[in-house]
């Protein structure tokens, strides 16, 4: 029955075409609009998700925390209060770390041949690529042997090899950082922005030991301070868990007192980020809804087209029932070309929903990021409104008196 | 047994405060294999007598026996199913569905019928022979002359082999010879033992059925028996067209 209800339903949308066209339209539209909108928020959405990565998502970073000399409390970082053995205790006993690198920064002046640039130095172990998804483009990282040792290599950012080098290959050259000098070794690949704008490619890697003997100097207090320590947490763990056991950790082995506050600062970087991909899921679930719009004017356009066709079909209703429809039959048949005509409609938008959505990325050169599960949303709703718009119709037709229609002109 | 009886049959409509007396009280029963014609003016109740007898509308008063079956309190449905099974329609407007072929037209009761799709072809085609279209199944009703089309709706309304066919005004449209034509059809249905119920207004379309019920104001006036004049002899008296139809 439903099967003789498709052919009848197909036979009358191909009586008359342009009318059947101009109704798909609408649905065409609405489909295609939500397929293209959404895919542009997808796209959106993946970029913050992909900045996330870049940065490491997975990362905490231990900064010492602020110093109070008699009542005057100084900035983040005045005070040097972590150590490289905070960073191995860290690694050796929160299971959920996977690495944690410990970092020094500071600013010099560097020079190579009659060009000079200052830039920010770090003085790195061997696990800060690790720690940072940092990896080297040419050339070779910071070895274990280069921190034991306190070789005098240093890697480039980006930015700092365009300003010292130009498009010359830096590797093997020497550059002095504070009149000492240093073999590049390797060039970082590109990291690109912060979240927060900051170049991070402006910058010097160079080993841990080296940096503070030679450029940065070593703290009076404790020779073995640093400034920052960044920790990878491994995947799919639960950040928060990992820093509550990092917080704890930490407080032990500085020994501070319940009611003593933090002496150092942890940051997840993520969460700026996190931030940002909420506000795009946001812009995409809106997008999505002003589509949804077209796509209820165009159920509306379905409507109005079935009202109109079951008004100029009263006598073949009258007919139909004279030998013997039932109500539900006529129900039935109007219902399946309702949701016909929406499916039809339904299955060319979303093919040019797939088009738009290329051609956006093409045209606009705009990320766009086609999800499946639009495709099977737009098109279930796309079902639902045929059958939604298309119930009262046919629901008008079905209960129409056989007498009135059969005499109808 | 009767194929159609009716016991005070009557049916009111109520048009704000007035209720109208379409028909009052009608008892009247019509054996298998005879030929009914049904008579009289504009709002004599002639179309109300024939919407309660093809199930179309429920009675308000009195009772109705379909082929033994009592048909007069069932539900909306179960008055299609009955339509479906036992009557077999004939209009003035021939009510084909356009763009359709003249076989799927004659299929269209079956299909409401739950009848598989190889039987309703089957049984669709031998219809349209016994109309004399066999070469026509696959013409839209536009391609066919009135007297074909109303051949078709008669065949349509054979289809099922209804306990009887109600046939209203099926002349009515029609020029003198095609309508005699489609009279011979009729009576030569009729003499295969089908029973028909005619609905008309000129007497000389009645003077074919072997029986007249005659209404006025509602009520049955005249019920009587008459020789019915053939419709085969009454062609030979016409003069011939250009072009017969087949």
């Amino acid at each position: 029955m439903l099967l003789q209800a498709l052919r009848i339903a197909l036979r009358s949308l191909k009586v008359n075409k342009l009318r059947t066209a101009l109704t798909m339209l609408g649905i065409m539209i609405g489909v295609a609009a939500v397929i293209a909108m959404v895919s542009v928020g997808a796209g959106a959405q993946a970029r913050v998700a992909e900045q996330i990565q870049s940065l490491g998502s997975n990362l905490i970073i231990v900064l010492s925390g602020s110093s109070n000399a008699a009542g005057v409390r100084l900035g983040q970082g005045s005070q040097t209060t972590i150590t490289e053995d905070d960073a191995s205790a860290i690694a050796r006993e929160v299971p959920l770390v996977q690495v944690a690198a410990p970092s020094s920064r500071g600013n010099a002046q560097v020079v190579y041949g009659n060009l000079n640039w200052s830039t920010g130095i770090q003085g790195v172990t061997a696990d800060y690529f690790e720690a940072r998804d940092w990896p080297v483009e040419v050339g070779r990282p910071v070895l274990q042997e280069d921190v034991d040792g306190a070789t005098k290599v240093a890697l480039l950012g980006q930015t700092t090899a365009l300003n010292l080098f130009g498009d010359a290959d830096p590797i093997g050259q020497i550059i002095r950082i504070k009149k000492v000098p240093f073999t590049v070794v390797g060039l970082l690949s590109r990291k690109g922005q912060s979240s927060w704008g900051q170049d991070q490619d402006d910058v010097i890697l160079i080993p841990l030991s080296t940096a503070k003997k030679k450029v940065l100097g070593v703290s009076q207090a404790n020779a073995r301070s640093v400034g920052s320590i960044s920790i990878k947490i491994r995947p799919d763990e639960d950040m928060a868990e990992a820093e509550t056991q990092i917080r704890a950790l930490l407080r032990q082995r500085h020994r501070l007192q319940p009611y003593q506050d933090d002496d150092f600062w942890l940051r997840n970087l993520s969460e700026v980020l996190q931030t940002q991909e909420e506000s795009s899921k946001v812009m995409t679930y809106l997008l999505a809804a002003i589509a949804s719009v077209s796509l209820l004017v165009g159920g509306i356009g379905i409507m109005n087209i079935m009202l109109v066709s079951v008004t100029e079909r009263t006598r073949e209703i009258g007919l139909r029932m004279a030998v013997g429809a039932r109500s539900r039959d006529i129900l039935t048949q109007f219902l399946v070309e309702a949701v016909t005509l929406s499916l039809i409609g339904g299955v060319i938008g979303i093919a040019l929903g797939i088009g738009g959505s290329n051609a956006i990325s093409a045209l606009a050169e705009w990320r766009t990021v086609l999800a499946p599960s639009a495709i099977v949303l737009a098109f279930g709703f796309a079902a639902a409104i045929g059958i939604f718009f298309g119930f009262y119709p046919a629901r008008k037709a079905s209960r129409l008196d056989p007498i009135e229609a059969l005499r109808y002109e | 047994m009767a194929i159609i009886a009716t016991e005070e049959l009557g049916k009111d409509y109520h048009l704000g405060p007035h209720t109208v007396h379409a028909l009052r009280g009608i008892s009247v029963s019509i054996e298998p294999g005879e030929f009914v014609a049904v008579m009289g003016p504009s709002g004599s109740g002639k179309s109300t007598f024939m919407n309660l007898l093809g199930c179309l509308d429920r009675p308000s008063a009195g009772r109705y026996w379909l082929d033994g079956q009592d048909v007069a309190r069932l539900s909306r449905d179960q008055l299609a199913t009955v339509r479906n099974a036992k009557i077999g329609f004939v209009f003035q407007m021939f009510n084909l569905l356009p763009r359709t072929s003249a076989l799927e037209n004659v299929e269209l009761p079956l299909l409401y019928g739950g009848i598989s799709s190889r039987e309703r072809r089957q049984r669709g085609r031998a219809r349209l022979q016994a109309v004399g279209l066999a070469d026509r199944e696959h013409h839209h009703p536009s391609q066919l002359s009135g007297g074909q089309q109303q051949r078709v709706a008669i065949a349509r309304a054979l289809v099922n082999d209804p306990a009887v066919i109600l046939a209203d005004e099926p002349t009515g449209n029609l020029d003198t010879r095609t309508s005699v034509e489609i009279l011979a059809l009729l009576q030569r249905l009729n003499r295969q033992g089908l029973t028909i119920v005619l609905v008309t207004h000129e007497p000389d379309i009645a003077n074919y059925a072997s029986r007249r019920l005659v209404f006025r104001d509602g009520r049955l006036r005249t019920d009587d028996h008459a020789e019915p004049l053939d419709a085969v002899e009454a062609l030979k008296s016409l003069p011939e067209e250009d072009e017969a139809v087949a």
